[in-house]
Protein backbone atom coordinates (compact mmCIF):
# COMPACT_ATOMS: atom_id res chain seq x y z
CA UNK A 1 0.00 0.00 0.00
CA UNK A 2 0.57 3.42 -0.51
CA UNK A 3 -0.17 7.06 0.14
CA UNK A 4 -1.06 8.59 -2.64
CA UNK A 5 -3.09 12.18 -2.50
CA UNK A 6 -5.42 12.57 -5.49
CA UNK A 7 -7.54 15.78 -6.20
CA UNK A 8 -10.63 14.75 -7.51
CA UNK A 9 -13.63 17.59 -8.37
CA UNK A 10 -11.43 19.84 -6.61
CA UNK A 11 -10.91 18.25 -3.24
CA UNK A 12 -7.48 16.33 -2.29
CA UNK A 13 -8.29 13.03 -1.53
CA UNK A 14 -5.64 11.51 1.27
CA UNK A 15 -6.19 7.64 -0.02
CA UNK A 16 -4.12 4.17 1.06
CA UNK A 17 -4.16 2.06 -2.82
CA UNK A 18 -2.35 -0.60 -4.23
CA UNK A 19 0.65 1.78 -6.14
CA UNK A 20 -0.65 -0.45 -9.12
CA UNK A 21 -4.02 0.42 -8.85
CA UNK A 22 -5.91 2.14 -11.91
CA UNK A 23 -7.67 5.63 -11.46
CA UNK A 24 -11.30 3.79 -12.15
CA UNK A 25 -11.23 1.35 -9.00
CA UNK A 26 -10.08 4.52 -6.77
CA UNK A 27 -12.46 6.50 -7.67
CA UNK A 28 -15.29 3.58 -7.44
CA UNK A 29 -13.89 1.66 -4.77
CA UNK A 30 -12.32 4.13 -2.36
CA UNK A 31 -14.49 7.45 -3.17
CA UNK A 32 -17.86 6.52 -4.46
CA UNK A 33 -17.89 8.09 -7.20
CA UNK A 34 -19.52 5.45 -9.37
CA UNK A 35 -20.46 8.01 -12.44
CA UNK A 36 -17.49 6.57 -14.21
CA UNK A 37 -18.11 2.83 -15.42
CA UNK A 38 -15.93 -0.35 -15.71
CA UNK A 39 -16.82 -1.42 -19.38
CA UNK A 40 -14.19 -3.14 -21.27
CA UNK A 41 -11.06 -2.50 -19.08
CA UNK A 42 -9.05 -2.29 -22.43
CA UNK A 43 -9.56 1.96 -23.40
CA UNK A 44 -11.49 0.09 -26.36
CA UNK A 45 -15.16 1.82 -24.94
CA UNK A 46 -14.56 4.96 -22.94
CA UNK A 47 -17.56 4.07 -20.33
CA UNK A 48 -14.63 5.34 -17.80
CA UNK A 49 -13.73 8.44 -19.36
CA UNK A 50 -12.84 11.08 -16.52
CA UNK A 51 -10.87 14.47 -17.10
CA UNK A 52 -7.34 14.78 -16.02
CA UNK A 53 -6.16 18.61 -16.28
CA UNK A 54 -7.61 18.75 -19.59
CA UNK A 55 -7.47 15.55 -21.34
CA UNK A 56 -10.48 13.12 -21.31
CA UNK A 57 -8.65 9.93 -20.47
CA UNK A 58 -9.62 6.13 -19.80
CA UNK A 59 -9.71 6.22 -15.92
CA UNK A 60 -9.33 1.74 -16.58
CA UNK A 61 -5.75 2.19 -17.68
CA UNK A 62 -4.76 5.67 -16.20
CA UNK A 63 -2.17 4.65 -13.16
CA UNK A 64 -3.50 6.06 -10.08
CA UNK A 65 0.56 6.54 -9.29
CA UNK A 66 1.58 9.51 -11.64
CA UNK A 67 -1.62 11.99 -10.54
CA UNK A 68 -0.56 13.05 -7.93
CA UNK A 69 -0.65 17.20 -7.98
CA UNK A 70 -3.07 17.13 -11.58
CA UNK A 71 -6.94 18.01 -11.15
CA UNK A 72 -8.87 14.86 -11.96
CA UNK A 73 -12.78 15.80 -12.60
CA UNK A 74 -15.44 12.95 -13.10
CA UNK A 75 -19.30 13.26 -14.20
CA UNK A 76 -20.00 14.47 -10.83
CA UNK A 77 -18.65 17.74 -11.10
CA UNK A 78 -20.73 18.68 -14.20
CA UNK A 79 -23.83 18.91 -11.96
CA UNK A 80 -26.51 16.99 -9.99
CA UNK A 81 -29.94 15.26 -10.80
CA UNK A 82 -31.46 18.21 -9.64
CA UNK A 83 -29.72 20.87 -10.70
CA UNK A 84 -28.06 19.54 -14.29
CA UNK A 85 -25.17 21.41 -15.89
CA UNK A 86 -25.96 22.64 -19.63
CA UNK A 87 -23.81 19.40 -21.40
CA UNK A 88 -26.31 17.51 -18.75
CA UNK A 89 -29.32 18.97 -19.83
CA UNK A 90 -28.56 19.04 -23.20
CA UNK A 91 -28.25 14.89 -23.24
CA UNK A 92 -31.34 15.04 -21.65
CA UNK A 93 -33.37 17.67 -23.74
CA UNK A 94 -32.39 14.82 -26.71
CA UNK A 95 -32.81 11.91 -24.35
CA UNK A 96 -29.53 10.73 -25.79
CA UNK A 97 -29.62 8.22 -23.09
CA UNK A 98 -31.27 4.87 -23.54
CA UNK A 99 -29.35 2.27 -21.06
CA UNK A 100 -27.23 5.14 -19.78
CA UNK A 101 -23.99 3.21 -18.87
CA UNK A 102 -21.72 4.59 -21.55
CA UNK A 103 -23.11 7.85 -20.62
CA UNK A 104 -20.77 9.55 -18.12
CA UNK A 105 -18.09 8.91 -20.11
CA UNK A 106 -19.38 10.41 -23.47
CA UNK A 107 -20.07 13.89 -21.31
CA UNK A 108 -16.87 13.69 -19.76
CA UNK A 109 -15.11 13.07 -22.97
CA UNK A 110 -17.41 15.91 -24.74
CA UNK A 111 -16.92 18.76 -21.94
CA UNK A 112 -12.98 18.10 -22.93
CA UNK A 113 -13.69 19.22 -26.26
CA UNK A 114 -16.10 22.03 -25.68
CA UNK A 115 -13.87 23.54 -22.90
CA UNK A 116 -10.76 23.67 -25.41
CA UNK A 117 -13.36 24.39 -28.34
CA UNK A 118 -16.72 25.76 -27.64
CA UNK A 119 -18.40 25.77 -31.05
CA UNK A 120 -16.85 22.58 -32.96
CA UNK A 121 -18.35 21.66 -36.01
CA UNK A 122 -20.10 18.32 -36.21
CA UNK A 123 -17.17 16.72 -38.07
CA UNK A 124 -15.14 17.64 -35.20
CA UNK A 125 -17.34 16.29 -32.77
CA UNK A 126 -17.70 12.96 -34.83
CA UNK A 127 -14.09 12.63 -34.73
CA UNK A 128 -13.61 13.31 -31.09
CA UNK A 129 -16.22 10.93 -29.73
CA UNK A 130 -14.86 8.25 -31.76
CA UNK A 131 -13.09 6.89 -28.86
CA UNK A 132 -16.55 6.37 -26.70
CA UNK A 133 -18.91 3.64 -27.59
CA UNK A 134 -22.50 3.16 -26.92
CA UNK A 135 -23.65 -0.11 -27.68
CA UNK A 136 -27.46 1.05 -27.56
CA UNK A 137 -26.83 2.81 -30.64
CA UNK A 138 -27.42 6.64 -29.38
CA UNK A 139 -24.49 7.92 -31.08
CA UNK A 140 -26.84 10.21 -33.27
CA UNK A 141 -28.64 11.80 -30.30
CA UNK A 142 -24.95 12.23 -28.29
CA UNK A 143 -23.92 14.02 -31.27
CA UNK A 144 -27.22 16.04 -31.50
CA UNK A 145 -26.87 17.10 -27.46
CA UNK A 146 -23.19 18.25 -28.04
CA UNK A 147 -24.25 19.98 -31.04
CA UNK A 148 -26.92 21.60 -28.50
CA UNK A 149 -24.44 23.02 -26.33
CA UNK A 150 -21.81 24.11 -29.29
CA UNK A 151 -24.36 26.03 -30.98
CA UNK A 152 -25.45 28.60 -28.01
CA UNK A 153 -22.86 31.17 -29.06
CA UNK A 154 -21.17 33.01 -25.86
CA UNK A 155 -22.64 30.65 -23.13
CA UNK A 156 -20.15 28.37 -21.59
CA UNK A 157 -20.57 24.63 -21.60
CA UNK B 1 42.65 40.34 -62.35
CA UNK B 2 43.98 42.89 -65.05
CA UNK B 3 41.67 43.43 -68.13
CA UNK B 4 43.35 46.88 -69.21
CA UNK B 5 44.11 44.62 -72.41
CA UNK B 6 40.60 44.40 -73.05
CA UNK B 7 39.25 47.29 -74.79
CA UNK B 8 35.66 48.53 -73.55
CA UNK B 9 33.87 47.72 -76.04
CA UNK B 10 35.01 44.13 -76.43
CA UNK B 11 34.87 44.03 -73.08
CA UNK B 12 30.93 44.66 -72.85
CA UNK B 13 30.45 42.77 -75.71
CA UNK B 14 31.73 39.54 -73.58
CA UNK B 15 29.99 40.69 -70.43
CA UNK B 16 26.57 41.03 -72.53
CA UNK B 17 27.68 37.23 -74.40
CA UNK B 18 27.76 35.71 -70.78
CA UNK B 19 25.12 37.17 -69.45
CA UNK B 20 22.85 35.53 -72.81
CA UNK B 21 24.56 32.63 -72.01
CA UNK B 22 23.78 32.51 -68.38
CA UNK B 23 20.00 33.32 -68.97
CA UNK B 24 19.43 30.79 -71.55
CA UNK B 25 21.02 28.93 -69.46
CA UNK B 26 18.61 29.59 -66.33
CA UNK B 27 15.51 29.33 -68.61
CA UNK B 28 17.03 25.89 -69.80
CA UNK B 29 17.49 24.66 -65.99
CA UNK B 30 14.25 26.68 -64.68
CA UNK B 31 11.41 26.95 -67.34
CA UNK B 32 9.06 24.26 -68.42
CA UNK B 33 6.58 24.70 -70.86
CA UNK B 34 2.55 24.54 -70.21
CA UNK B 35 1.21 21.42 -71.67
CA UNK B 36 -2.13 22.01 -73.84
CA UNK B 37 -5.21 21.44 -71.21
CA UNK B 38 -7.45 18.88 -72.67
CA UNK B 39 -11.24 19.18 -72.73
CA UNK B 40 -12.57 16.63 -70.65
CA UNK B 41 -11.30 13.04 -69.46
CA UNK B 42 -10.96 10.91 -72.21
CA UNK B 43 -13.10 7.75 -71.20
CA UNK B 44 -11.35 4.09 -70.69
CA UNK B 45 -12.06 0.50 -70.84
CA UNK B 46 -12.98 -1.26 -67.66
CA UNK B 47 -9.50 -3.83 -67.50
CA UNK B 48 -7.51 -0.61 -67.73
CA UNK B 49 -9.18 1.15 -64.90
CA UNK B 50 -9.06 -1.68 -62.46
CA UNK B 51 -5.28 -2.22 -63.55
CA UNK B 52 -4.70 1.18 -62.44
CA UNK B 53 -6.25 0.89 -59.21
CA UNK B 54 -3.96 -1.11 -58.63
CA UNK B 55 -0.95 0.56 -59.62
CA UNK B 56 -2.20 3.54 -57.27
CA UNK B 57 -2.96 1.75 -54.43
CA UNK B 58 0.99 0.25 -54.75
CA UNK B 59 1.62 3.88 -55.06
CA UNK B 60 0.65 4.83 -52.23
CA UNK B 61 -1.00 7.54 -53.59
CA UNK B 62 -4.02 7.48 -51.59
CA UNK B 63 -2.32 7.99 -48.33
CA UNK B 64 -0.75 11.45 -48.84
CA UNK B 65 -3.66 12.57 -51.60
CA UNK B 66 -6.15 11.82 -49.03
CA UNK B 67 -6.34 14.20 -45.74
CA UNK B 68 -8.40 12.42 -42.67
CA UNK B 69 -11.99 13.04 -43.44
CA UNK B 70 -11.89 14.15 -46.30
CA UNK B 71 -12.70 12.86 -50.03
CA UNK B 72 -11.13 10.34 -51.48
CA UNK B 73 -7.40 11.92 -53.26
CA UNK B 74 -9.01 15.18 -53.06
CA UNK B 75 -5.40 16.33 -51.07
CA UNK B 76 -5.24 18.80 -48.26
CA UNK B 77 -3.09 16.16 -45.97
CA UNK B 78 -0.68 18.75 -44.25
CA UNK B 79 3.29 17.71 -44.72
CA UNK B 80 5.67 18.70 -42.41
CA UNK B 81 9.34 18.86 -44.14
CA UNK B 82 12.44 20.32 -42.73
CA UNK B 83 11.82 23.48 -45.07
CA UNK B 84 8.61 24.23 -44.44
CA UNK B 85 4.42 22.72 -44.50
CA UNK B 86 3.34 21.27 -47.97
CA UNK B 87 -0.01 20.45 -48.53
CA UNK B 88 -1.05 17.08 -50.49
CA UNK B 89 -2.99 18.57 -53.92
CA UNK B 90 -6.13 17.57 -55.44
CA UNK B 91 -5.80 14.49 -57.88
CA UNK B 92 -9.32 14.05 -58.90
CA UNK B 93 -10.11 14.54 -62.41
CA UNK B 94 -11.99 18.04 -61.50
CA UNK B 95 -11.33 20.20 -64.36
CA UNK B 96 -10.30 23.82 -62.70
CA UNK B 97 -8.51 22.29 -58.86
CA UNK B 98 -7.79 18.89 -59.83
CA UNK B 99 -5.83 17.12 -62.65
CA UNK B 100 -8.98 16.97 -64.81
CA UNK B 101 -7.52 18.95 -67.89
CA UNK B 102 -4.24 17.07 -67.72
CA UNK B 103 -3.11 14.62 -70.64
CA UNK B 104 -1.39 11.56 -70.50
CA UNK B 105 1.95 13.42 -71.95
CA UNK B 106 1.51 15.61 -68.63
CA UNK B 107 0.50 13.42 -66.49
CA UNK B 108 3.74 11.03 -66.97
CA UNK B 109 6.05 14.19 -67.14
CA UNK B 110 4.57 14.85 -63.48
CA UNK B 111 5.41 11.31 -62.65
CA UNK B 112 9.23 11.39 -64.41
CA UNK B 113 10.12 14.62 -64.04
CA UNK B 114 8.24 16.14 -61.19
CA UNK B 115 6.42 19.09 -63.51
CA UNK B 116 2.46 20.04 -63.01
CA UNK B 117 0.81 20.21 -66.82
CA UNK B 118 1.14 24.79 -66.53
CA UNK B 119 4.95 23.69 -66.15
CA UNK B 120 5.32 24.63 -62.39
CA UNK B 121 7.64 22.65 -60.34
CA UNK B 122 6.54 19.95 -58.54
CA UNK B 123 7.95 19.51 -54.78
CA UNK B 124 10.20 16.55 -54.35
CA UNK B 125 8.24 15.42 -51.42
CA UNK B 126 5.91 13.86 -54.15
CA UNK B 127 8.26 11.24 -54.90
CA UNK B 128 8.85 11.03 -58.76
CA UNK B 129 12.60 10.52 -58.18
CA UNK B 130 10.50 7.34 -57.86
CA UNK B 131 7.70 7.24 -59.90
CA UNK B 132 9.95 7.41 -62.79
CA UNK B 133 11.34 4.30 -62.22
CA UNK B 134 7.64 2.81 -63.43
CA UNK B 135 7.11 1.10 -66.63
CA UNK B 136 4.91 3.38 -68.96
CA UNK B 137 2.17 1.29 -68.72
CA UNK B 138 1.82 1.42 -64.94
CA UNK B 139 1.87 4.70 -65.53
CA UNK B 140 -0.63 4.90 -68.17
CA UNK B 141 -3.24 2.90 -66.24
CA UNK B 142 -3.00 4.93 -62.79
CA UNK B 143 -4.23 7.45 -65.39
CA UNK B 144 -6.97 5.62 -66.49
CA UNK B 145 -7.68 5.58 -63.06
CA UNK B 146 -7.48 8.69 -61.53
CA UNK B 147 -9.30 9.83 -64.76
CA UNK B 148 -12.18 7.65 -64.29
CA UNK B 149 -13.09 8.54 -60.33
CA UNK B 150 -15.89 11.14 -59.45
CA UNK B 151 -14.30 14.80 -59.62
CA UNK B 152 -13.99 16.72 -56.11
CA UNK B 153 -14.03 20.02 -56.46
CA UNK B 154 -11.02 20.97 -53.68
CA UNK B 155 -8.66 24.21 -54.15
CA UNK B 156 -5.28 23.47 -53.21
CA UNK B 157 -3.96 24.70 -49.64
CA UNK B 158 -1.46 27.68 -49.08
CA UNK B 159 1.83 25.50 -48.42
CA UNK B 160 3.95 27.24 -46.02
CA UNK B 161 7.32 26.69 -47.21
CA UNK B 162 10.20 28.43 -45.82
CA UNK B 163 12.63 31.22 -47.51
CA UNK B 164 14.31 29.93 -50.27
CA UNK B 165 12.28 26.77 -50.82
CA UNK B 166 8.88 29.12 -51.33
CA UNK B 167 10.77 29.39 -54.94
CA UNK B 168 9.54 26.58 -56.59
CA UNK B 169 11.90 26.72 -59.86
CA UNK B 170 14.69 26.55 -57.29
CA UNK B 171 13.84 22.77 -57.45
CA UNK B 172 15.33 22.33 -60.93
CA UNK B 173 19.15 22.65 -59.19
CA UNK B 174 17.49 19.85 -57.10
CA UNK B 175 16.31 17.92 -60.02
CA UNK B 176 19.77 17.98 -61.76
CA UNK B 177 21.61 17.10 -58.71
CA UNK B 178 19.06 13.68 -57.93
CA UNK B 179 16.86 12.96 -60.58
CA UNK B 180 18.07 10.13 -62.88
CA UNK B 181 17.19 6.93 -63.58
CA UNK B 182 15.25 4.91 -65.90
CA UNK B 183 12.08 2.48 -66.07
CA UNK B 184 13.48 -0.29 -63.96
CA UNK B 185 14.58 -3.83 -66.46
CA UNK B 186 13.88 -7.37 -64.59
CA UNK B 187 17.81 -8.76 -63.82
CA UNK B 188 18.10 -11.81 -65.54
CA UNK B 189 20.06 -13.82 -63.18
CA UNK B 190 16.67 -12.62 -60.39
CA UNK B 191 13.88 -14.79 -59.80
CA UNK B 192 10.33 -13.11 -61.31
CA UNK B 193 9.20 -12.89 -57.39
CA UNK B 194 12.39 -10.28 -56.30
CA UNK B 195 11.90 -8.59 -59.95
CA UNK B 196 8.61 -7.44 -58.83
CA UNK B 197 9.41 -6.75 -55.32
CA UNK B 198 11.95 -4.58 -56.41
CA UNK B 199 10.13 -3.04 -59.01
CA UNK B 200 7.59 -2.00 -56.27
CA UNK B 201 10.02 -1.34 -53.34
CA UNK B 202 11.86 1.12 -55.87
CA UNK B 203 9.19 1.93 -58.21
CA UNK B 204 5.48 2.90 -56.90
CA UNK B 205 5.97 1.53 -53.49
CA UNK B 206 8.63 4.35 -52.61
CA UNK B 207 10.21 2.44 -49.84
CA UNK B 208 13.15 4.44 -49.65
CA UNK B 209 11.20 7.76 -49.35
CA UNK B 210 11.31 7.22 -45.10
CA UNK B 211 13.70 4.01 -45.14
CA UNK B 212 16.56 5.82 -46.49
CA UNK B 213 18.38 8.51 -44.07
CA UNK B 214 17.64 11.97 -46.16
CA UNK B 215 20.74 14.61 -46.51
CA UNK B 216 20.27 18.05 -45.65
CA UNK B 217 18.31 19.06 -48.74
CA UNK B 218 16.23 16.52 -48.44
CA UNK B 219 17.19 14.03 -50.88
CA UNK B 220 17.60 10.24 -50.31
CA UNK B 221 21.29 9.06 -49.45
CA UNK B 222 21.75 6.49 -52.12
CA UNK B 223 24.88 5.57 -50.34
CA UNK B 224 22.82 4.24 -47.27
CA UNK B 225 20.02 2.64 -49.54
CA UNK B 226 17.23 1.18 -47.10
CA UNK B 227 19.31 1.85 -44.13
CA UNK B 228 16.71 3.22 -42.25
CA UNK B 229 15.34 6.52 -41.30
CA UNK B 230 12.91 8.99 -39.46
CA UNK B 231 9.49 10.22 -40.46
CA UNK B 232 6.80 12.49 -39.20
CA UNK B 233 9.01 11.37 -35.42
CA UNK B 234 8.55 7.66 -36.24
CA UNK B 235 11.77 5.45 -37.00
CA UNK B 236 11.55 3.99 -40.26
CA UNK B 237 13.95 0.72 -39.35
CA UNK B 238 16.87 -0.42 -41.88
CA UNK B 239 14.99 -2.82 -44.47
CA UNK B 240 18.23 -4.11 -45.14
CA UNK B 241 19.75 -7.65 -43.11
CA UNK B 242 16.21 -7.84 -42.08
CA UNK B 243 17.35 -11.93 -41.98
CA UNK B 244 20.04 -11.45 -40.05
CA UNK B 245 18.82 -9.18 -37.22
CA UNK B 246 18.92 -10.35 -33.45
CA UNK B 247 14.99 -11.09 -34.02
CA UNK B 248 14.92 -12.11 -37.81
CA UNK B 249 11.86 -11.99 -40.21
CA UNK B 250 11.19 -15.00 -42.26
CA UNK B 251 9.32 -14.35 -45.31
CA UNK B 252 5.79 -15.42 -43.91
CA UNK B 253 6.48 -12.86 -41.07
CA UNK B 254 7.32 -9.84 -43.34
CA UNK B 255 4.38 -11.21 -45.56
CA UNK B 256 2.00 -10.82 -43.30
CA UNK B 257 3.41 -7.91 -41.38
CA UNK B 258 3.67 -6.18 -45.01
CA UNK B 259 -0.31 -6.79 -45.19
CA UNK B 260 -1.27 -5.02 -41.63
CA UNK B 261 -1.46 -8.25 -39.71
CA UNK B 262 -0.29 -8.82 -36.00
CA UNK B 263 2.63 -11.05 -36.66
CA UNK B 264 3.83 -13.62 -33.99
CA UNK B 265 7.49 -11.91 -32.84
CA UNK B 266 7.03 -8.56 -34.58
CA UNK B 267 3.91 -7.08 -33.98
CA UNK B 268 1.99 -5.15 -36.41
CA UNK B 269 2.66 -1.94 -38.80
CA UNK B 270 1.95 1.35 -36.69
CA UNK B 271 2.36 5.21 -37.53
CA UNK B 272 2.76 6.11 -41.46
CA UNK B 273 3.35 2.55 -42.15
CA UNK B 274 -0.28 1.40 -41.09
CA UNK B 275 -1.95 2.99 -44.08
CA UNK B 276 0.79 1.81 -46.28
CA UNK B 277 0.14 -1.55 -45.24
CA UNK B 278 -3.37 -1.37 -45.34
CA UNK B 279 -3.25 -0.57 -49.21
CA UNK B 280 -0.71 -3.27 -49.54
CA UNK B 281 -3.54 -5.83 -47.91
CA UNK B 282 -5.90 -4.67 -50.82
CA UNK B 283 -3.35 -5.99 -53.27
CA UNK B 284 -3.07 -9.83 -54.26
CA UNK B 285 -0.59 -11.43 -51.37
CA UNK B 286 1.86 -12.27 -53.95
CA UNK B 287 3.12 -8.63 -54.26
CA UNK B 288 3.36 -8.76 -51.01
CA UNK B 289 5.36 -12.07 -51.28
CA UNK B 290 7.34 -10.31 -54.05
CA UNK B 291 8.32 -7.47 -51.64
CA UNK B 292 9.62 -9.63 -49.24
CA UNK B 293 11.70 -11.93 -51.35
CA UNK B 294 13.29 -8.47 -52.75
CA UNK B 295 13.97 -7.21 -49.00
CA UNK B 296 14.81 -10.12 -47.97
CA UNK B 297 17.81 -10.43 -50.48
CA UNK B 298 18.95 -7.25 -48.87
CA UNK B 299 22.19 -7.89 -47.31
CA UNK B 300 22.92 -6.07 -43.62
CA UNK B 301 26.20 -3.90 -44.04
CA UNK B 302 29.26 -4.40 -42.20
CA UNK B 303 27.94 -2.74 -38.48
CA UNK B 304 29.65 -0.95 -36.27
CA UNK B 305 30.24 -2.22 -33.41
CA UNK B 306 28.76 -0.62 -30.09
CA UNK B 307 31.86 0.73 -28.22
CA UNK B 308 29.93 3.01 -25.65
CA UNK B 309 29.34 0.44 -22.37
CA UNK B 310 25.58 0.33 -21.85
CA UNK B 311 23.91 2.96 -19.10
CA UNK B 312 22.93 0.26 -16.48
CA UNK B 313 19.50 0.35 -15.67
CA UNK B 314 18.03 1.90 -11.99
CA UNK B 315 16.57 -0.95 -10.43
CA UNK B 316 13.93 1.15 -8.96
CA UNK B 317 12.93 2.47 -12.27
CA UNK B 318 12.28 -1.02 -13.61
CA UNK B 319 10.54 -1.77 -10.35
CA UNK B 320 8.45 1.40 -11.07
CA UNK B 321 7.91 0.11 -14.53
CA UNK B 322 6.53 -3.46 -14.08
CA UNK B 323 3.56 -1.96 -11.26
CA UNK B 324 2.84 0.72 -13.91
CA UNK B 325 2.48 -1.90 -16.64
CA UNK B 326 0.00 -3.55 -14.43
CA UNK B 327 -2.23 -0.67 -14.11
CA UNK B 328 -1.66 0.26 -17.74
CA UNK B 329 -0.71 -2.46 -20.11
CA UNK B 330 -1.66 -5.68 -18.18
CA UNK B 331 -5.31 -5.47 -18.87
CA UNK B 332 -4.73 -6.39 -22.56
CA UNK B 333 -0.89 -6.75 -22.89
CA UNK B 334 -0.31 -9.37 -19.49
CA UNK B 335 0.10 -13.47 -19.67
CA UNK B 336 -3.20 -14.47 -19.02
CA UNK B 337 -5.00 -11.22 -21.20
CA UNK B 338 -8.02 -12.72 -23.80
CA UNK B 339 -5.86 -10.28 -26.05
CA UNK B 340 -3.26 -12.95 -25.59
CA UNK B 341 -4.70 -15.92 -24.99
CA UNK B 342 -7.64 -15.87 -27.40
CA UNK B 343 -6.62 -13.04 -30.26
CA UNK B 344 -3.30 -14.24 -30.75
CA UNK B 345 -1.32 -11.15 -29.83
CA UNK B 346 2.33 -11.52 -29.49
CA UNK B 347 4.32 -10.78 -25.84
CA UNK B 348 5.27 -7.33 -25.74
CA UNK B 349 8.70 -8.30 -25.29
CA UNK B 350 9.13 -10.44 -28.56
CA UNK B 351 8.15 -7.15 -30.95
CA UNK B 352 10.58 -5.33 -33.37
CA UNK B 353 9.60 -2.31 -31.17
CA UNK B 354 11.14 -3.12 -28.56
CA UNK B 355 14.27 -5.04 -30.17
CA UNK B 356 14.90 -2.00 -32.07
CA UNK B 357 18.30 -0.05 -31.68
CA UNK B 358 15.99 3.69 -31.19
CA UNK B 359 13.27 3.42 -28.83
CA UNK B 360 10.87 6.02 -30.90
CA UNK B 361 8.47 3.19 -32.32
CA UNK B 362 7.89 1.96 -28.84
CA UNK B 363 7.13 5.17 -27.47
CA UNK B 364 5.01 6.59 -30.12
CA UNK B 365 2.87 3.46 -29.72
CA UNK B 366 2.52 4.27 -26.26
CA UNK B 367 1.99 7.61 -26.84
CA UNK B 368 -0.69 7.62 -29.91
CA UNK B 369 -1.84 3.88 -29.91
CA UNK B 370 -2.62 2.33 -32.89
CA UNK B 371 -5.84 4.21 -34.32
CA UNK B 372 -9.10 1.58 -35.58
CA UNK B 373 -8.74 0.17 -38.83
CA UNK B 374 -12.68 1.13 -40.54
CA UNK B 375 -14.32 -2.16 -40.93
CA UNK B 376 -11.59 -4.54 -39.24
CA UNK B 377 -12.33 -5.70 -35.21
CA UNK B 378 -9.19 -4.84 -34.75
CA UNK B 379 -5.78 -4.38 -33.83
CA UNK B 380 -6.49 -0.47 -32.17
CA UNK B 381 -4.75 0.60 -29.24
CA UNK B 382 -5.43 3.79 -27.16
CA UNK B 383 -3.02 6.23 -27.12
CA UNK B 384 -1.88 7.29 -23.31
CA UNK B 385 -0.44 10.95 -24.23
CA UNK B 386 -2.44 12.40 -21.18
CA UNK B 387 -2.36 9.40 -19.00
CA UNK B 388 1.11 8.48 -18.42
CA UNK B 389 3.98 11.20 -17.28
CA UNK B 390 6.91 11.44 -19.19
CA UNK B 391 8.53 9.41 -16.03
CA UNK B 392 6.39 6.72 -16.06
CA UNK B 393 6.73 6.31 -19.61
CA UNK B 394 10.45 5.53 -19.25
CA UNK B 395 10.20 3.83 -16.75
CA UNK B 396 7.78 1.29 -18.35
CA UNK B 397 10.04 1.73 -21.50
CA UNK B 398 13.25 0.91 -19.54
CA UNK B 399 11.12 -2.31 -17.78
CA UNK B 400 10.03 -3.60 -20.85
CA UNK B 401 13.11 -3.11 -22.78
CA UNK B 402 15.03 -4.99 -20.35
CA UNK B 403 12.38 -8.09 -20.77
CA UNK B 404 13.66 -7.89 -24.54
CA UNK B 405 16.97 -7.23 -24.62
CA UNK B 406 18.78 -7.18 -21.30
CA UNK B 407 22.31 -6.57 -22.35
CA UNK B 408 21.74 -3.53 -24.38
CA UNK B 409 19.27 -0.84 -22.47
CA UNK B 410 17.89 2.52 -24.43
CA UNK B 411 19.79 5.46 -24.02
CA UNK B 412 18.31 8.90 -23.32
CA UNK B 413 15.02 7.76 -23.01
CA UNK B 414 13.85 11.36 -20.61
CA UNK B 415 15.25 13.17 -23.63
CA UNK B 416 13.32 11.35 -26.56
CA UNK B 417 10.27 11.15 -24.70
CA UNK B 418 10.77 15.11 -24.38
CA UNK B 419 11.37 15.76 -27.74
CA UNK B 420 8.36 13.59 -29.03
CA UNK B 421 6.07 15.34 -26.89
CA UNK B 422 7.61 18.61 -28.22
CA UNK B 423 6.93 17.28 -31.81
CA UNK B 424 3.27 16.50 -30.93
CA UNK B 425 2.46 20.16 -29.67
Amino acid sequence: MSQITLNVNGAAQALELEPDMPLLYALRNHLNLNGAKYGCGLGQCGACTVIVDDQPVFACLTPCAGLQGKQIRTVESLGSAEKPGPLQAAFIEKQAAQCGYCIAGMLMRAQALLERNPHPDEETIREHMAGNLCRCGTHLRIIEAISLVAGQHGSRP
Amino acid sequence: MNLSWLKPRTFWIAVALLAAVALIAAVLLMWRPAIAPIERPPIFDTAQIHRGARVVEAGDCAVCHTRPGGEYLAGGLPLVTPFGTLYSTNITPDAQTGIGQWSLPAFERAMRQGIARDGHFLYPAFPYVHYRLMSPDDIADAYAYLMSGPAVQAPARQNQMNFPMNIRPLVSFWNLLFLHGEPLTPLAERSAAWNRGRYLVDGPGHCAGCHSPLNLIGAEKSSKYLHGGTVDGWDAPALVGLGQRANPWNREQLVDYLRADVVAGHGTPAGPMRPVSLSLARLPASEADAIAEYLLSLEQPPTVTETTAPTPVDPASTAQGALLFTSACAGCHGRAAPMREIDGRPPLHSTSALHAASSRNFLKTVLEGLPPTPGAPGPQMPGFAASVDNRQLAALAAYLRQQARPDQPWADLSSTIEALRQEAK
